[in-house]
């Protein structure tokens, strides 16, 4: 069975962390994720920016409207998600209406990727 | 993790909010400071044992407010100090009440604490110094460590900035719209200000400096969340971040600048070019562009660019040219002169800033860029008297290097 964890924090605040703390955080992670990596239980991995970087995307009516900032309804659940690489915002919102098409309903939020770690799980 | 660090952090983050709601509430920024500073004393003490409230701005608000009444009542004796415990033990209703009522009017206070900092009466000195201590939390020694002057120095400048806005008196009323864009400008241009402050260095005095880079993009960071559909704020923190994206590759190990072209583009804070990109492609798409748009939009053409051969110099020369016409300024077109050099060839470059000498003949940089030129077309006795007047302008001894090496390198080939 695979498991995703979802990470939540106020990002005022992780963004106040000094760089040595922001750093002795993810040293202390990484060797927790370290060990899961090498029991082969470790998938994907990614640190998101702040929402200040996010786009969204409303995908319920019929021409998607895009909307600065998070997506920050509470009526609707995170079921799931997709990372991929684009050249530009652009692009990513493209797919995001691609992806709404097949999927209308609820939205996207659109956010970058500041760490990834592809990672493995050996199922 | 310690407890204090941990505890930091977030009365860092709350900071701006809970001021900005104290500073309203009672119209004396003296006093909202310092009912805040007790109430962070007290977070101290009840937090470790009871872990943090769930929103720490509220319940810094709250407290603060009790602060102030305790010190009317101890003031008046009528009555004994409450419990530490009634204070610090406050009901989440009790919270979500005081939640309720800051809310509403939570991002015009925080503009309007942004605001008093860089009030048009103050120097811009003034208004950094006052920002960090007021916005960012910073301490006296912090700031003064920044700015290279003495602790009192700095306490002295603080408390003229601070004397300086009481007489202004800016008014607590919901600012109208057209005041409220009139501030977010004001406020993103001491934004910028605290954010050169920290980028004009040299290697020694980089690691205080740096702090105020950071300072700078957290603040962009506030500012964003508070209006997130404004492109120039977006501009504004991508352009920062961009900047910053390439601190840890301006200086060699001895301390000597790196030029752009020249620096190892691996040490380029992929983080932070990542979140710029993202900004500043969220900012073009509303069509309204803005001197921090095109200036984000140039440094992003370097952050794209993987090696310094692959830079679009042509895009860089237009949007130099786009930044001439907003904001005319001898710097810009001393700036895109570099980029017409690239595309153009040094002698269209030496002729476009040759009009700028009356101007910028007292500007370090101009003499360097000039003589960088003249060397290019082979003018080497031209380029050594460029190089020289570069040197005597030049602000700090890593400049100063910098310029020698190409002199250095002037006389090697004369030999």
């Amino acid at each position: 069975m695979q498991y995703a964890i979802l990470c939540y924090h106020d990002e005022t605040v992780t963004c106040a962390w000094s760089k040595e703390h922001d750093d002795a955080v993810m040293g202390k992670l990484g060797a927790v994720m370290g060990k899961l990596e090498r029991q082969g239980k470790l998938g994907p991995v990614a640190r998101l920016l702040p929402t200040t970087a996010a786009t969204t995307l409303r995908k319920d009516r019929e021409q998607p409207l895009v909307i600065d900032g998070p997506f920050a309804e509470t009526k609707e659940q995170l079921l799931g998600f997709y990372v991929v690489d684009c050249a530009s915002l652009e692009e990513a919102i493209e797919i995001g209406k691609e992806l709404a098409e097949a999927n209308p309903g609820g939205a996207h939020e659109i956010r970058p990727v500041g760490v990834f770690l592809p990672g493995k799980v050996a199922s | 993790m310690t407890d204090a660090s941990w505890i930091s952090s977030i009365l860092t983050a709350a900071r701006p909010h809970a001021v900005a709601a104290l500073l309203r509430h009672f119209r004396d920024l003296d006093l909202a400071e310092e009912v805040f500073q007790e109430a962070c004393v007290r977070a101290l003490k009840t937090w470790p044992k009871n872990g943090p409230p769930r929103d720490a701005a509220a319940w810094l608000i709250m407290v603060g407010r009790n602060v102030a009444i305790d010190t009317v009542r101890r003031r008046s004796r009528l009555q004994l100090l409450p419990p530490e415990e009634l204070i610090s033990d406050l009901s989440d209703a009790e919270v979500a009440a005081a939640d309720r009522i800051d809310e509403a009017d939570y991002r015009d206070d925080i503009l309007r604490l942004l605001f008093i900092c860089c009030h048009p009466d103050l120097p811009p000195a003034q208004q950094i110094a006052l920002a960090l201590r007021i916005v960012s939390g910073l301490s006296v020694p912090q700031i003064a460590r920044a700015f290279l002057v003495s602790e009192a120095a700095m306490e002295q400048r603080i408390t003229r900035a601070k004397g300086r806005i009481t007489a202004a008196n800016v008014p607590f009323e919901t600012p109208g719209a057209a005041e409220r864009f009139e501030r977010i400008a004001a406020v993103a241009a001491m934004i910028y200000l605290v954010f050169n402050e920290g980028y004009t260095t040299s290697v020694a005095e980089h690691g205080a400096r740096a702090a105020l880079c950071e300072e700078a993009i957290r603040l962009s960071r506030l500012l964003l969340r508070l209006f997130p559909t404004e492109p120039e704020i977006m501009g504004l923190a991508a352009l920062l971040m961009l900047q910053h994206a390439r601190a840890p590759a301006r200086f060699d190990q001895q301390g000597r600048v790196v030029l752009l072209e020249d620096q190892d583009r691996a040490l380029w804070n992929r983080r932070l070019i990542a979140e710029g990109l993202a900004l500043i492609d969220k900012a073009v798409r509303h069509g309204r562009p803005g001197p921090y748009q095109v200036q984000a939009a140039i440094a992003a053409l370097h952050a794209r660019a993987s090696r310094a051969e692959d830079t679009d110099w042509t895009q860089i020369d237009l949007l130099y040219g786009t930044l001439e016409r907003m904001r005319p300024s001898p710097i810009v077109s001393l700036n895109r002169a570099i980029a017409v050099a690239k595309v153009r060839g040094p002698a269209d470059a030496l002729a476009m800033i040759e009009p700028l000498a009356t101007k910028l003949g007292g500007y370090f940089y101009f003499h360097g860029a000039r003589g960088a030129f003249l060397l290019e077309l082979g003018r080497t006795e031209e380029a050594r008297v460029a190089f020289d007047r570069a040197i005597a302008l030049a602000n700090t001894p890593a400049e100063a290097a910098h310029i020698r090496e190409q002199l250095d390198r002037l006389s090697g080939a004369a030999l």
